[in-house]
This record gives C-alpha cells, structure tokens and sequence, in this order.
C-alpha cells in the first residue's frame, strides 16, 4: 500500500477496482484523472485492439467498461450486431442502474461476437477483437471486448454476460478474473437475450476481490426480472481468507481428450498449490459432461429462435439478412429442434439431459465445496483457426458450457502461462455459493499473485 | 338422414387489472392515444422481460373457480411462436400444457353441464388499423391479460352456445374481473363447429374454427350458417376440409381464413422467462372466499328464502348491481313491513334505474301503492283542478271527442299526488268536471 500513496498518474490504470476507490478516498487522484487517464489508454490502445465500439469522455465516476449486449439509455447498445446498428435504447439495464448508484460511469461499450453467439470475438459485425497478450490470437468469446479492455487496463472493470461461458473463457484466454453468477443472481433486465434460461451477467474485473465488489453491486432483484433472487450478495472482505480444510473437487472428466497439455500443466500446478494452502483434494464424477455441448447446442438455439423473432425487419430498421451467418444457424437449429414431430427427440430430450448434469454436480458437491478444472481446453488460438469449423468452436466452450445448464456459478482466475499466453483455473460452486468461489480464488490469486502480470502493448 | 352439430368455445376475455398482464403499463387501453400505455416490456425491446402481475393470476383463479375447475398447484407459462406485426416479441406468453385451472363445468338453461377444458392466462397483443393501405400498429393493448375459456366440444345447438356465452359474461362480470362488453372486443368467442350423423358419438375428423366474431349475434349466425353448409356439403359427397373461417356480415356467410397448410406450428416450448406458477392452499382459500355468491346460487337463495318466482330471481340475478340493489330494499322494506315478493314485482315490473334511484325511494314507491292512499274526494277534487288547469290542450282534446285524453290527466293527477291518488275514485270525479266545464 505504502507505495501506491506515492503513486504517478502512469500508473493508475494498473489499479485494481478496490485499490482505485481507496485511492479516490485518499484523494491520490481525482475521479476526472481517472477517467483521464483511461481515456488516454483507450485513444492509445483500442486502434490495436478494437475492444471498444463506443467510447464516453465522462469526466466524473468510476469507468467501467460495459458489453454492449447490455442496454444503456442514450448510448447505442448494438450486441455486435448490424440489426441493431443504429439502436440507442430508452431505457438502462438493472445492472447499469445499479452501477450507476454505486457512482460508477460507462465509459464506453465494448465489442462482442454477434448477440454473444460465439467464442473467439470473431462474430462482431464490428470486426474481431484482438488479444491483448498477442495481437494475432482470438481473445475469446463472446464477451471479447469487456476481457481485452480489462487485460489491457483500458477500464477499471468490465460487465460481461455468460450464456456457455461468455465471460469466463475470454477471461482465461486473456488473463483476467471473470465471473458468472448463479444463474438469478443478477438481473437479467436490460440484456439482450441470447438464451434466457442461460443468461448471466457478471463482472470482469483484474483481481477476486473486484469481482466480489461488483456482484455485490449488481446483485439482487429488482421486479424486472421474475428468476432473479431477491436478496443482494454480500459478504465481508475477503482478506484474510483461510482454505484450510476445503475440500476441492477435480472431475475426471475435465482433463481427457481434447485437453491440451501445456494447459492440463498448469492446472494441475494450480491444483498443487491449492493442496499447498491446505485444501483437500477430491475426485469427482460428472459423468455426464460429454452430453453437455450437444444439450446446451439444443437448448439454446430454441430459445435464440424465439428470441430473435422481435428482429423481424419490421422495427429497427434492417432486415434480417443483416444477421451474421452463426445468429442464422442457431435461428435454424432451434426453429428445428422446437417444431412438431422434432420437439421431443430434440428439445426434450435435451432438457432431460440438462437434468441429468445438474443431478451430477448435486452429486459431486455432496463430496467437495468446490469442483476446479480448466476453462478452455486450450489457449488462445490464432485469428481464423476455426470460423470456418462451428463444431470445433462450439467444443471449446466443453468445460464451461455444464455450469450454465445446471445454474451454477463459475470462476475464471489466471493461473499462470502456456508458451507464453494466459491460463485460467475455473472453480465451479454450488448454486448461491458464490462466498466460497470467490474464497478459493481470492486464495490462490493471493498467494500467487498471477494477477499482476500485464500483457506488453 | 339428420345431421347433429358439434361445437365446441373458446372464449377470451380481457381483464380489468390496473396494470398489464407482465408491465406495469396501464391496462386500460381503450380508446387511449394510440402507443401511450406502453414501455420496453410490451413493446418487446430487446433485454426487456416478463414480470408476473400477481392480480391477473388471481382473477384468472377467481375465473376457474367459479367454472368448477381444479386450480393447478403448478403451472407453467409456455411461449407461442408465430409471427404477427402486432406481436410485439414474435411471441405470446400463454400456457399450453400445464393451464393454471382445469376441469371445470358449467351448467346452462337447458340443464346440460358444458364441460370446461381449461382456463388459462395469456397476454393480448397489439392492434393493427389499415388506413390507406398503411397499416398503423398500437401497442396499447400488448401485454393487456387475457384469460382464455376452452369447452370441450359439448354444444349441439346454437341456443346452447348463446346461452353458455351469456352465462360467461355475467360471470366475468359478478367476479368484477372484466367489463365482459363484446363490442369493444372485451370478450371474444371462438367456435369449432362441425356435424355428425344423428346418432353417432365419434367426433367429426376435422372442425371449421370461426374467429374474429365480435358479438354474439354474429357468432350465432355464423355458427348457424356453417351448420347449414357443412350439412349441405356432406349431402353433396364432399369432404369438408379443417379450416379456419370468418363472418361477413353483409354475404351473411362464413368465407376462409386459412387453410390447414397456412396453419401455424407455434412451436410451444417452456417461457424460459417465468418461473413455474404454484398456488399453494393458503393463497387458493383466501381466492375462494374472495369469490361473490353467484348468479344462480344468488337466484336459488331468492327462490327458497324470499319466496320469488324462478323467472323473478332469473330477473333479478341478471347483474350483481341489481341483486345486491334489490337486496338492500328487501332489508330497507322490513322496516317498513314491506315484504321481498312486493320489492321483488315491483323492480321487476317497474324496472327503475337502479342508478338514480335510492332503495329508500323504491320503498317509499312501494308503500305509496298500499299505504296513505289519498280517497278523499274534496281532495281528488283540488287535485284534478290543478292536473286540469296544468293541461288545457289534453282538455280541449277531450271536448273534441278524444276520450282517452283522460288518460293524461291521470296521469297528471298522479305525478301531483306522488302517486297515492286511489284512480277508481279519481276517474268519476275528473269526468264531472270535465263535463260541467264550458
């Protein structure tokens, strides 16, 4: 602490969200050097890195970055899509009033793949997002702007939404802690659905104890949406945090065929250092993880397909050629999955399999407090390795897509590097279990301090 | 050979909350400025979402209860996809698999019981205005509740359609759920009809829907002339197709709407938006004992307790309004030793309006006809001096020879005496007079 008093303005965009309101308090800096300093960063870096499609040169309020699949009042909110490209909504989101209460100020909406349909930031209409640690790699999907603008300290945190594992995968890939709440934790007011009974909003932030911050910010109901949980999230600080004794769950099942070694690595060195701090490790079975793509590819695209009904050239201007081609082919596959005759081999079926997943993790959380594995079978992979192989993008998101399914929540925090890019360990909780997520990664984080490594731009 | 219709109802009807079915937009739409009452839930703007408006499920249980239904301890809100300018989502919010109340009956005139399939909730969607070959759409009413009454397919005439038609309406309107008023689409009927052999109990293989009636003048009609034409059709040899068909008014004559390769696959899934609805006991009595004594209840209670005629409590039970009217005379006319049978014929009769009028007057009416009857004759004398004086043209009719002028100068007699002139002895007295005068 005692060097951050004498902190130059350089170095204020390398502070975490908690640090930066200790020092607004101290009054080190004032909220307009703030905002001025992430302004700059933002002139310099977003030509490279396309992270933001709007930016706002606020003078006052803590910046955060918002993904523009949420809806702000008078600032355009396209989703990365051409069909929304001249849409500048009426009214805020929950989340972003929420914010605003707290005296937090969008600084800009950031870029994401076409109505969060995608895992490499590739499916903007606004063109890809590069990441941060190598401007020749995807940064993940879909929420890539919100990860590379925090990656890059071009904003103090970010607000993502987690469908499959929107905010936790680009936040591997990138190097930063993301976080999908349990599903009805936060409000899904103001966000633009890709599937509804999936959809998560949730922070993206540079250490555990921001994304704690934020979900106590955003959390709670607030008459808007009927599935999201009443009370607030709150918990003390998480200084201090003690892991002793908690029993860490590692599945089997999450470190077969497609794992990649050099990330199995470090998982398995994350994991090492989580037994170091004094949790017990467990094996776990959730067995039924292989099914969890094919369900989520069911699931999802029926909801899209009703969904995207409202975008029906009538309103909004364009037509619906202006959807990208993966927004058309989960219109396609979910029109299908939901039509007489198909229903009950496809949607059905499916939800049952859904079912069978969330038995499994109420299984599995009967022997452990948390389950921890990788995020992304991989690293970052370079731009247009896979666009042309839906399938091939579709497993990646293999160990993240099961805690939307079964409503969970999930933690993404970096735990170290594969030739040179960034590795995110997840912790997967039980559903509300936040606390002890956030616990767990608040320890690691903390004795390893991964965190503070910065991409060089 | 004979043919016997078979038609089954379905029935919309939109309820008069305060705020719509999943906004807090006002419900009360009509003839509002068009896209006022609305906000980024029922236009369907992108992240908006549902939120449940607690009064409309009520109500749509107030509904089933009273139809005789089971309340379902979990229901679940499902969406309907098909596409439609006036669909703000590209969806509506119904149920279809898991209705909240189910299994209901109804008794009509003809002492048949209509079996009720299902009373569900859903949303209405907005309202398209063709001017000029423009079409204006309004989203006032998007979103507004409707709850929808499906029978089975128990009709075999008209009369019983019409009847258990009405019968719903005055239902809607005792619960206080729904104005119930057809003509400004309130309520809406729904009829499937089609026709088999006298004799058989196989249901036909296809139905006509008829849709888009706004009264149920017009649903009889149609209904009856659908009767005649598919009679006429199978006389011929030909096979009716499923369809779904309109009313012209002016041809008098149902005409196609859509065949049954335009008809939709709405594809029904789950509304991923909205919780599964429970109703747990608790919260079902409470609804129960919100529910009014209802019409024929009310009438049976008139018939055993206040020894009215059937075609009397029939009367009097037509709205809530004026049977709780005519009871608050009744418990006004004991005092006064006025018995219910008196209030009872003379509401009936007189039909007084019951919104000008106060139940005290009506006793004092009452008693005016069987108490303090004015037979004095000096002072029917003053008082047809004065009815005359008031009306000499009726007089000069009279001198002309128009005899049943007399008449109005009763009349005259009555107004001045509050109707406590005795007219057997007033009419001797009014003609010497007239006689003697010049």
């Amino acid at each position: 602490m005692k060097q951050k008093e004498c902190l130059r303005m350089n170095n204020i965009t390398s502070l975490t969200l908690t640090e930066t309101l200790e020092a607004l308090k101290r009054k080190d800096f004032s909220e307009e050097e703030l905002n001025k300093a992430y302004l700059e960063g933002i002139e310099k870096f977003n030509p490279k890195l396309n992270a933001f499609l709007e930016v706002r040169k606020n003078k006052s309020g803590i910046p955060a970055a918002i993904k523009d699949a949420i809806i702000t009042r008078g600032i355009k909110t396209t989703a990365g899509s051409k069909i929304l490209s001249n849409f500048i909504p009426p009214y805020n989101a929950t989340v972003i009033e929420n914010l605003l209460e707290q005296g937090v100020s969008v600084l800009g909406k950031t870029n994401c793949d076409e109505f969060t349909m995608g895992s490499s930031g590739e499916n903007s209409a606004y063109g890809v997002t590069k990441n941060p640690w190598d401007l020749n790699k995807v940064p993940g999907g879909s929420s890539s702007g919100s990860v590379a603008a925090v990656a890059a300290d071009l904003c103090t945190f970010a607000l993502g939404t987690d469908t499959g594992g929107s905010i936790r995968q680009p936040a591997s890939l990138c190097g930063v802690v993301g976080l999908k709440p349990s599903y009805g934790r936060v409000s899904r007011y103001g966000a633009i659905a890709m599937a509804s009974s999936f959809d998560q909003i949730g922070p993206i932030t540079k250490s555990v104890d921001d994304a704690r911050l934020v979900l106590e910010w955003i959390s709670g109901g607030d008459n808007y949406d009927s599935n999201c949980r009443k009370e607030k999230f709150k918990i003390k600080s998480l200084a201090g945090t003690n892991i002793k004794g908690l029993k860490v769950g590692v599945p089997k099942e999450y470190f077969g065929k497609g794992l990649d070694s050099g990330v199995e690595k470090v998982i398995q060195a994350a994991i090492k250092k989580l037994e170091e701090l004094g949790a017990e490790v467990v094996e776990v079975a959730l067995l039924h993880t292989e099914y969890g793509v094919a369900a989520y590819y069911i699931l999802g695209p029926s909801e899209i397909s009703s969904n995207y009904a409202r975008f029906d050239g009538i309103r909004y201007g364009g037509t619906r050629n202006n959807f990208g081609s993966e927004v058309k082919r989960r219109i396609m596959l979910g029109t299908y999955s939901l039509s007489t005759g198909y229903y009950d081999d496809y949607y059905a079926k499916a939800a049952k399999v859904r079912t069978l997943i969330r038995g499994d993790f109420e299984k599995a959380f009967e022997k452990c407090d948390v389950i921890v594995g990788p995020v992304s079978p991989t690293t970052a992979w370079d731009l247009g390795a896979k666009t042309d192989n839906p399938l091939a993008m579709y497993l990646s998101d293999v160990y993240t897509i099961v805690a939307n399914l079964a409503g969970i929540p999930g933690l993404s925090v970096p735990c170290g590097f594969s030739e040179g890019l960034p590795v995110g360990l997840q912790i997967l909780g039980k559903q509300w279990d936040e606390q002890t997520i956030l616990k767990v990664g608040y320890a690691y984080e903390q004795a390893t301090e991964w965190y503070k490594e910065k991409p060089k731009l | 050979m004979n043919y016997e219709p078979v038609i089954g109802l379905e029935v919309h009807v939109e309820l008069n909350t305060r705020s719509k079915m999943f906004c807090r937009c006002s419900a009360d739409y009509f003839g509002k400025e068009p896209n006022t009452h609305t906000c980024p839930v029922c236009l369907g703007l992108p992240g908006a979402l549902p939120y449940i408006n607690e009064q409309a499920i009520e109500d749509c249980m107030k509904i089933g209860l009273a139809l005789n239904c089971k309340i379902s301890e979990k229901s679940l809100f499902e969406r309907k996809n098909y596409f439609y300018p006036d669909l703000a989502k590209g969806y509506q919010i119904s149920q279809y698999r898991w209705p909240l109340c189910i299994n209901g009956k109804l008794k009509i005139e003809n002492g048949q019981w209509i079996r009720i399939n299902r009373a569900h909730q859903e949303e209405d969607t907005g309202k398209l205005t063709h001017v000029d070959g423009a079409t204006l759409i309004d989203f006032n009413r998007s979103g507004v509740p409707l709850v929808e009454i499906v029978t089975e397919p128990d009709f075999h005439d008209v009369e019983a359609v019409r009847d258990y038609s009405k019968k719903l309406q005055q239902v809607f309107r005792y619960l206080g759920v729904s104005n119930a008023d057809m003509e400004r689409g309130d309520m809406r009927l729904e009829a499937n009809v089609s026709v088999r052999p006298e004799g058989t109990t196989d249901l036909p293989s296809y139905r006509v829907e008829l849709k888009n009636i706004n009264s149920f003048r017009f649903m009889v009609a149609a209904i009856e002339y659908e009767i005649k034409r598919q009679i006429e059709a199978l006389e011929k040899g030909e096979k009716i197709l499923q369809e779904t068909r309109g009313w012209d008014a002016e041809q008098k004559s149902t005409y196609i709407q859509r065949s049954k390769e335009e008809a939709h696959d709405y594809r029904y899934f789950p509304e991923p938006d909205l919780p599964q609805l429970t109703v747990n006991s608790k919260q079902l009595t409470e609804i129960t004992e919100e529910i009014p004594e209802l019409p024929w209840d009310k009438a049976k209670r008139f018939v055993a307790d206040l020894g009215l005629t059937e075609a009397q409590a029939k009367i009097l039970t037509q709205s809530k309004e004026l049977a709780d009217f005519f009871e608050i005379v009744v418990e006004h006319g004991k005092k006064h030793a006025v018995l219910a049978k008196d209030a009872a014929n003379f509401i009936v009769n007189k039909k007084p309006d019951i919104n000008s009028m106060l139940p005290t007057q009506i006793i004092e009416e009452i008693k005016g006809k069987n108490v303090g009857k004015i037979e004095d004759e000096a002072e029917l004398k003053s008082l047809a001096e004065q009815a005359i004086q008031a009306d000499l043209k009726t007089v000069e009719d009279y001198k002309a020879g128009k005899l049943t002028a007399i008449q109005a100068l009763i009349g005259g007699v009555m107004k001045l005496s509050a109707g406590k002139a005795d007219v057997s002895k007033l009419k001797p007295i009014l003609e010497k007079i007239l006689k003697e005068k010049p």
